[in-house]
């Protein structure tokens, strides 16, 4: 593909980036919709099917620079199993010798040993899904590790010999104060991260959030509550040197920042492998069946895994690079915001409002801009 | 050869009519049972839901009494809306009688007097028949006690039926070829036929629905439509049974269809005497009247490239519709669209839904206007019935409206909020009358401009559907007359200006400002309504931005769903109109016109 509009030349470059979403959880937590189950048995079907699957696209890709085992907890697949998918992988597919590899983790499930398989067989940045840092939070988002239990196993993690460790966490718990969500993170902080993901709960319909939401057993924090403590994080990890690339995520320093997640912010072909996994190599997107199932049964039966696909359109680009660049500090090109008195108009208004800045020939969003993101991209789409 | 007799039929809504109708239809057996269904005669969607005839029509019912006569019946279904009065005048003229519906629940009402009025005038045989007879709240007593106090007419006389179970519907058929004298007109006189309706076909053009009042006319004929002035050769006659039934020729008396290939409904106006061009009838029937429009609304695209689109819906609705009058009109905020009039505001609603669902445009009216008129300081004086057309008020010595005499029936516990609604509608010269014990009848002389501003909605919400309202039209008066601008961030929005009167100016800017305020989403900056009057600030509202709207994900499936949602969000644009840079829905447009519940 051509230039990139939303590269801004860093070094993070246009190789393709692989992703490995690995569905198996030990419980599933109840705010979350992702594709996932604990029937952990069928771990070594999986890896078969991931790896037959990978086969089908052998010399398709040019070199991956990203690999990143996600899900799911990728942490909680036996070792073994996992070592010998991205050790076969590395023989199917071609990648780069500087390539980021990324592995999520579950703190319950770093013990030493782990953490260093892990890291043996080839991950240098872990992703710790810790969350939240109190036990009530941690219950509520029925959790398996308590609070000092992150701390541990970033630990673990370092001792390893990771140095690039993210954090996950999760605000706007319902009854969650400004001070406890900032006491949360000081003690994130306190880790020693070089990565943080901050999401604000969203209830993901057919959830069991989602019902004891329509219960009223959970009352959420207000759109307005949201907010303020999304100023807040981002105030705070400002000033703890954190700098704020995504909607939702931070980084300690540019070369900190996920160069895999970057890939989908900036349209850079991604193959996804595994059940539900989506691709994109430019021109098309595809995506996988859902359920690990049927993904099985594909395999097994040789059936390509792919659900469905589309091409894209000029115009279904343009509206994705407004989708995407509006969430991150790179912002959109103006050749790609729509020309004529209205845009121009709604542009200088979010420019005296304080929502968009205009930065070398591109809108870059502001902190306040971020929060109004996706109206940014309606309005110029 | 059989008997005739043409009739029509009085009610009021939801008193039954096309229920009785269809007992009529169904007595008559010329549909056959498998192939019946309910409101028959209501062939329009419309219609059927709104329980309202919008358009006139006939059919010829097969009758032979239980002396052995052959009959045939012309039931002439009349619209049953003061939109449509003319219309109605029409019909019943076609007729020597009227069967006079009351329902057995609910008493005299509204529109039963107004038509019952129209009926006299024109000297029909009045039989009343109480329905409904067969509910367990039917006062059969009350309504015959009515029928003579408020109407009358003879009371005891009246023939008692239920259209749901059939019962009485013999006896109401003998009755009405007793009662109901046949026609008169001689064959062998020119011809008059009076067109009392008129329907587009697509493949045979105008269908005139007639009544012959003397003389023939037969396929192959030169007739003439005599306010037209231009001739066409007749390709058929018949009567309607539902479907079209040719005849060799239709004769003084019958009531029928006439085909000339007719390219619009244009030529083939209601009211009209059609006769021979090579032996005209040496005068139109009386009555005939060119329709005028009464309320005035522009009409634009939501999409403002579907312009091509609606000129062209327009023109083929108009092929039906001979009423609707329209000019090209174009705004600011709205782009290009039509300044159409209109005889009501239902006939206003009719067109619009029509436009919407038969020809599937989307639409943007903005609000209802009367004709103004204004005598300027020059001595020129101006008919304005479009805000955008509002004088320089400076130059205005004074403005004038026209005014409606509105009479309204209702059971007397809702008087308190009638009183309330007519008089903040600027009402005067109150009359209260009690036909019967426990109803009233409130009349009021009106501003036909505030009863085109969500009047029978408020009327119907606050007496539960009790009240029933009827007007005619009175002469101008005099009011003290502004133009209100309706201002969306300091921007104004022509499609929402409108001529009212000084003392509703901030009632009515208050309310648009609610409903804007309501309608308009959120967006990312505070967006200011307010409503003015030349420079003067008169009411304010506050949108305020929205806090946040991101979501807090966005990895590799996440993209293409976001993209999918604003694939949509952009179609949705176009049902958006832009305001500087300000989204205004289409729906904002219609809810200005509407006032809020709790007013």
């Amino acid at each position: 593909m051509d230039a990139n509009p939303n590269d801004n030349g860093d070094g993070f470059g246009q190789a393709p980036g692989l992703y490995v979403h690995v569905p198996f959880c030990a419980t599933k937590c109840p705010y979350c919709a992702f594709a996932s189950c604990t029937r952990i048995e069928s771990a070594p079907a999986f890896r078969d099917a991931v790896l037959a699957e990978a086969a089908r696209y052998r010399n398709r890709f040019s070199p991956f620079d990203t690999l990143y085992f996600g899900g799911g907890t990728p942490g909680f697949v036996d070792p073994a199993i996992l070592g010998d998918i991205v050790h076969k992988l590395r023989n199917i597919l071609a990648f780069k010798p500087d390539c980021e590899a990324t592995i999520e983790v579950n703190p319950a499930d770093v013990t030493a040993d782990r953490a260093a398989a892990w890291h043996d067989m080839g991950f240098c940045r872990a992703s710790l899904g810790a969350q939240a840092f109190d036990d009530d939070a941690l219950r509520f988002l029925g959790r398996r590790h308590d609070a000092s239990g992150v701390s541990e196993a970033l630990l673990r993690l370092r001792h390893a010999g990771f140095v690039d460790i993210g954090i996950d966490l999760i605000y706007g718990l319902p009854g969650q104060t400004r001070e406890a969500w900032r006491s949360t993170l000081r003690r994130a902080l306190d880790a020693g991260p070089t990565h943080l993901s901050c999401y604000a709960l969203s209830v993901e319909p057919r959830t069991p959030l989602a019902r004891a939401v329509r219960r009223r057993e959970a009352e959420l924090p207000g759109e307005s509550a949201v907010a303020a403590l999304f100023l807040d994080t981002s105030r705070f990890l400002a000033k703890a040197g954190f700098i704020h690339y995504e909607v939702s995520n931070y980084a300690l320093l540019d070369r900190y920042r996920s160069r895999h997640n970057v890939k989908y912010w900036r349209s850079v072909p991604t193959l996804g492998l595994g059940p539900s996994a989506h691709s994109f190599d430019g021109t098309r997107r595809w995506w996988n069946v859902r359920s690990l199932e049927a993904y099985l049964r594909r395999s097994q039966a040789r059936i390509s895994p792919v659900a469905a696909s589309e091409r894209l359109t000029d115009e279904m680009r343009r509206l994705e690079t407004l989708a995407m660049g509006f969430r991150t500090r790179e912002g959109v090109s103006l050749d790609v915001l729509r020309d004529g008195p209205a845009a121009e108009a709604a542009l200088s208004r979010l420019v005296a409002d304080g929502r968009l800045k205009i930065q070398r020939n591109r809108a870059v969003p502001t902190t306040t801009g971020f929060l109004v993101a996706d109206s940014l991209a309606r309005t110029f789409a | 050869m059989p008997e005739r007799r043409n009739f029509s039929i009085i009610a009021h809504i939801d008193h039954g009519k096309s229920t009785l109708a269809d007992r009529l239809i169904q007595h008559s057996g010329i549909i056959a049972d498998r192939n019946f269904r309910d409101q028959i005669l209501d062939g329009l969607d419309l219609e059927r839901e709104r329980g309202i005839t919008i358009k006139s029509q006939s059919i010829n019912l097969p009758f032979t009494s239980r002396d052995g006569r052959e009959f045939e019946l012309n039931l002439i279904d009349t619209p049953g809306h003061v939109d449509f009065t003319y219309e109605v005048s029409r019909a019943l003229a076609s007729c020597e009688g009227v069967l006079l519906l009351v329902d057995a629940t609910q008493g005299v009402q509204a529109q039963t007097l107004a038509n019952l009025y129209l009926a006299m005038e024109h000297d029909l045989e009045i039989i009343p028949v109480i329905n409904k007879i067969d509910l367990p709240s039917a006062d059969i007593d009350m309504a015959r006690a009515q029928i003579e106090r408020d109407l009358g007419l003879d009371g005891e006389n009246a023939l008692l039926v239920s259209g749901k179970t059939g019962a009485g519907v013999e006896e109401l058929l003998e009755a009405i070829v007793e009662r109901i004298p046949p026609p008169k007109g001689e064959n062998t006189d020119p011809l008059q036929a009076l067109i009392f309706d008129a329907h587009y076909d697509p493949f045979r053009g105008a269908v005139a629905s007639v009544r012959l009042f003397s003389g023939e006319i037969k396929a192959g004929d030169l007739m003439r439509p005599m306010a037209v002035g231009k001739a066409y050769k007749v390709e058929e006659v018949g009567v309607f049974r539902i479907i079209r039934e040719p005849r060799p020729i239709l004769r003084a008396g019958d009531v029928g269809y006439i085909i000339a290939g007719i390219k619009s409904v244009a030529d083939t106006r209601v009211g009209d005497t059609i006769t021979m061009d090579n032996n005209p009838a040496p005068k139109a029937m009386h009555g005939f009247r060119e329709s005028k429009p009464v309320v005035f609304s522009s009409l634009y695209p939501v999409a403002s490239d579907d312009y091509e689109n609606l000129a062209d819906s327009l023109e083929r609705y108009k092929l039906n519709d001979a009423s609707l009058v329209y000019t090209k009109d174009s705004s600011a905020a709205l782009g290009q669209g039509f300044r159409c009039g209109f005889l009501g505001l239902l006939h206003l609603e009719i067109v619009q839904e029509r436009l919407e669902r038969e020809f599937d445009q989307s639409l943007i009216l903005t609000a209802p206007s009367v004709i103004y008129r204004f005598t300027m300081e020059d001595g020129r004086t101006l008919e304005v019935d479009n805000p955008a057309h509002y004088p320089d008020p400076a130059a205005i010595r004074r403005g004038e409206e026209p005014y409606i005499r509105a009479s309204i029936l209702t059971p007397d516990r809702y008087m308190g909020s009638i009183m309330k609604l007519c008089l903040e509608r600027r009402g005067v010269n109150s009359e209260i009358a009690y036909p019967s014990p426990g109803r009233m009848d409130i009349q009021f002389d009106l501003p036909l401009a505030e009863v085109i501003f969500d009047f029978y909605d408020r009327l119907k919400s606050i007496t539960q559907g009790y009240g029933s309202f009827d007007y005619e039209l009175l002469e101008y008066r005099e009011g003290d007359l502004v133009k209100l601008d309706i201002l969306v961030n300091g921007e104004k929005v022509d499609a929402l200006s409108m001529v009212v009167h000084k003392d509703r100016a901030r009632a009515r800017a208050l309310n648009a400002c609610e409903r804007l305020k309501d309608e308009i989403p959120r967006q990312q900056y505070k967006v200011a309504i307010q409503g003015a009057i030349g420079g003067n600030i008169i009411a304010r509202e506050t949108i305020s931005a929205f806090r946040k709207d991101v979501t807090a994900k966005c990895y590799g499936g996440d993209i293409s769903r976001k993209r999918k949602l604003l694939e949509k969000q952009k179609a949705g644009k176009k049902r958006m109109k832009m305001v500087g840079d300000i989204e205004i829905p289409q729906s904002a447009f219609i809810a200005v016109l509407k006032t809020s519940d709790d007013e």
